[in-house]
């Protein structure tokens, strides 16, 4: 292999390439011609995979702000797959509510591009642009269904709020480059690692900054608000990306900020994020017991998966960086195989998506009520679903470093979160199918990567060591 | 900080002159009010209904692209200025820029959000459709 | 003095001019006076030595963005803000929530005075001034390349978003 100063960002290059090349497509498509845009997508994709492969174990970076050390190249790996996943579910979609695809796939790469940039950036300014062109593409998507009130409504909540946040992040980059003179990660440890905190009150407000962005970003309580109703009004594909690939990203940036940068204030922000991922953990699962419409209900329980990813992050320990790791693919294969399930039973002039929609769904649909009922065990972490495995480890996490009443809280709103899991299980095989309109057919190539989701859930679940392996020697290149 | 005082003079005469004019008129103008001289003027027609209309969404898409372009166009200001410093890679460098939004014009060109009117559109339908 | 009277002359007609921005019921003067508040930013900028960003924000602010308020204020055709009935009904505007927000703001006003303030405001930051024009073109063609080429990624997504969201129905090919 040749070194050049471009190495770190070919897989990010790959995504970008295909997002231009398909939006080039879309632009000299003819009225009514169809091009496979979706198949251009995926072969970029594979092209970052194929390049995510080569790049391991080198740590290579680029302009000094982008790096492909091991963390950044499993992220981008789970992100990949998350671009797979959505790709393969949406087609049948598309197809169904008319959504312009050209311009859905191109959307979709260019989220990708940025989560990765998200992923891998190694610099303050460049984490903010990428952060805004993932949350633009998120943004558009989420109202691509112009016909449908929901879905515009909630479009404009998420970009608000969403804005706002932006503010608030960028508005901490500010204070951290006016205290600390660089934008660079790497740079900004350097210099706070010779710093005390009572020195420079502006680190605080800096700090708190950068954390209410990121908190937004990965929908934690009190920055949650704009969760439910975004999810639930946002075509169902779309809301199973941006719960598994808004969330990854955001978790690795939040990772890399502060578990490298901000490292030596630990002691300052771990007790507020132990309160925050507590609450988080407590509000998703107790709020989501009272939902009947299965996206909000997944909302909130994507509010609670985001506490306990927050608990690996407060417990800092080896194994906790790897669980956040480990947990993050996790969640990312199960919940988009979830909403790639509703999103396949929605009708044109119906969504299908309240929970008693679901009764009855064994009689016509058996073999995707069981799949469903993998992906929602899998969320509710009981063995031997993947679930269980990234549950295990993040708790285990947190007892090593000696945060009891965070594993205890974590173990009980997983318990209670089991209930609302389990209801829609039972009313997909215990009740009537009364006088509702028949659910859809799903189509061969949804089916098929509902198949690798499943495999995926299963394998993870089962023989954990190889990808649990690969988690660790992740971390150690970094933190 | 230095050098921009030509700037402040300038700002001062054109304020200057705008309010020595309007003063003068004022001062020195007669007036003679009719109730057609104080209707707003409408290219010397009768003035039709209210002039807040609902304004067309196309007005706002054709605002929001030239913001865009006039970001892009921003960045040309410090480029050329440096352009001696920077050499080659700085050529690479805008030229690329520019290349990565030449797709978004090219979309933006095919999808005829810079068409106006019924005509435009209506030729457009009647050419041959791209392979 | 002169210098600072200037910046407190210049502050004031900032902050006045964003406090009346909200204050106003009819959108089109809110709009006005937006532009004046830009107007007293840039000329705070030259102040500050940064005349890039003063012209930046006449050019893009106070030029092109105007133009976009402007015309989304048409579009809407709001004449006056208060008359929609939903504005008074709404959970935002009841008196509890609009104490907490304001508590909120005046919270983080006193929490950056604190700060700004406070000891060890003095750091010597490692980052050179960077004043003239020509050198904010040479450092974001050099340390700050990667961000620069990734602006142009963002550009593109926020033209696809605006064209894909504003289309007017039935207009897909």
């Amino acid at each position: 292999m040749f070194n050049s100063a471009f190495d770190a960002i070919v897989p990010l290059l790959c995504v970008t390439l295909a997002a231009l090349a398909s939006m080039s497509a879309e632009a000299f498509r003819g009225k009514g011609e169809r091009m496979p845009i979706g198949g251009l997508g995926i072969v970029g994709l594979a092209g970052a995979a194929v390049s995510c492969v080569l790049l391991w174990n080198r740590n290579t970076s680029s302009f000094g702000v982008i790096v492909a050390d091991n963390f950044g190249l499993f992220v981008t790996m789970t992100l990949i797959i998350v671009g797979l996943l959505t790709i393969m579910f949406s087609s049948q979609v598309l197809d169904l509510h008319d959504l312009p695809r050209g311009e859905y796939y191109t959307l979709v790469l260019f989220a990708i591009a940025g989560m990765i940039m998200m992923a891998t950036a190694n610099d303050l300014l460049v984490l903010f642009i990428a952060l805004e062109i993932m949350s633009l593409a998120v943004y558009v998507l989420t109202g691509i269904r112009r016909d449908d009130q929901r879905s515009s409504e909630a479009a404009f909540k998420y970009f608000l709020l969403g804005a706002f946040s932006s503010a608030f992040f960028l508005y901490g980059i500010a204070f951290t480059y006016g205290v600390t003179g660089s934008t660079r990660l790497d740079r900004v440890g350097t210099f706070l690692a010779a710093q005390s905190m009572a020195d420079n009150p502006l680190l605080l407000v800096a700090l708190g900054l950068l954390l209410v962005g990121f908190a937004f970003k990965i929908s934690a309580v009190p920055f949650h608000m704009w969760t439910p109703d975004a999810y639930e009004g946002a075509p169902a594909i779309v809301t199973g990306f941006m719960s598994t690939g808004v969330k990854a990203a955001a978790f690795a940036a939040f990772a890399r900020v502060f578990l490298s940068a901000f490292e030596p204030f630990s002691a300052d922000w771990a007790p507020v994020v132990w309160v925050i991922a507590a609450a988080t953990m407590i509000l998703g699962t107790v709020v989501g017991v009272a939902q009947s419409n299965l996206k909000r209900m997944l909302a909130y329980s994507s509010i609670a998966h985001g506490g306990y990813l927050l608990v690996g992050l407060v417990a800092a320990n080896q194994v906790g960086k790897a669980a956040i790791l480990f947990y993050l693919l996790a969640y990312a294969v199960t919940n988009l195989a979830a909403f790639g399930v509703i999103a396949m039973l929605g009708a044109r002039d119906r969504a299908n998506d309240e929970l008693r929609d679901y009764a009855g769904l064994w009689q016509s649909h058996p073999a995707l009520a069981a799949l469903m009922t993998v992906c929602l065990l899998s969320l509710g972490g009981i063995p031997p679903t993947v679930g269980f495995i990234g549950k295990w480890y993040i708790f285990s996490a947190a007892v090593g470093s000696g945060y009891y009443g965070l594993a205890i809280i974590g173990v009980l709103t997983s318990v209670i979160s089991v209930f609302f899991y389990l209801r829609v299980v039972v009313m997909m095989y215990m009740a009537e199918r009364d006088g509702a309109p028949a659910l859809p057919r799903v189509g061969a190539v949804g089916m098929t990567a509902l198949a690798i989701a499943i495999f995926a859930i299963f394998y993870l679940g089962i023989l954990p060591t190889a990808v649990l392996d690969l988690a660790a020697a992740s971390i150690s290149t970094i933190f | 900080m230095d050098g921009w005082l030509g700037v402040l003079i300038m700002i001062g005469l054109g304020i200057g002159f705008a309010g020595v004019m309007v003063g003068l008129s004022l001062l020195l103008g007669p007036k003679n009010p009719t109730p057609e001289k104080l209707a707003p003027y409408e290219c010397g027609m009768a003035a039709v209904g209210d002039a807040r209309e609902r304004h067309s969404v196309k007005f706002y898409l054709v605002a929001m692209i030239f913001l865009l372009f006039d970001i892009e166009v921003a960045f040309l200001y410090p480029w050329a200025l440096a352009l001696r410093d920077l050499g080659w890679p700085g050529f690479v460098q805008i030229v690329t820029f520019f290349l990565i939004l030449l797709v978004g014009y090219v979309y933006v060109w095919r999808k005829g959000v810079l068409d106006w009117g019924p005509v435009s559109s209506r030729v457009r339908s009647q050419r041959p459709k791209a392979a | 003095m002169p210098e600072t009277l200037v910046f407190y002359l210049l502050a004031a007609l900032a902050i006045g001019a964003s406090a009346m921005v909200i204050g106003q019921r009819n959108p089109m003067y809110s709009v006005m006076m937006l532009i004046a508040s830009f107007g007293a930013l840039a000329a705070l900028y030259i102040q500050l030595d940064a005349p890039f960003v003063a012209v930046a924000q006449i050019i893009i602010y106070a030029g092109a963005i105007m133009v976009l308020f402007l015309f989304v204020v048409m579009l809407l055709n709001a004449p006056q803000e208060d008359r929609a009935e939903w504005d008074r009904s709404h959970p935002l505007r009841q008196p509890g929530v609009t104490r907490f927000g304001t508590l909120m703001a005046l919270l983080l006003v006193i929490e950056l005075t604190w700060a700004l303030t406070g000891p060890g405001r003095a750091v010597e930051s490692g980052a050179a001034p960077v004043s003239s024009v020509r050198e904010v073109g040479r450092v974001l063609f050099t340390d700050y390349m990667f961000a620069f080429e990734a602006t142009s990624i963002l550009i593109l997504v926020a033209m696809l978003g605006a064209v894909l969201l504003a289309r007017r129905e039935g207009e897909q090919p």
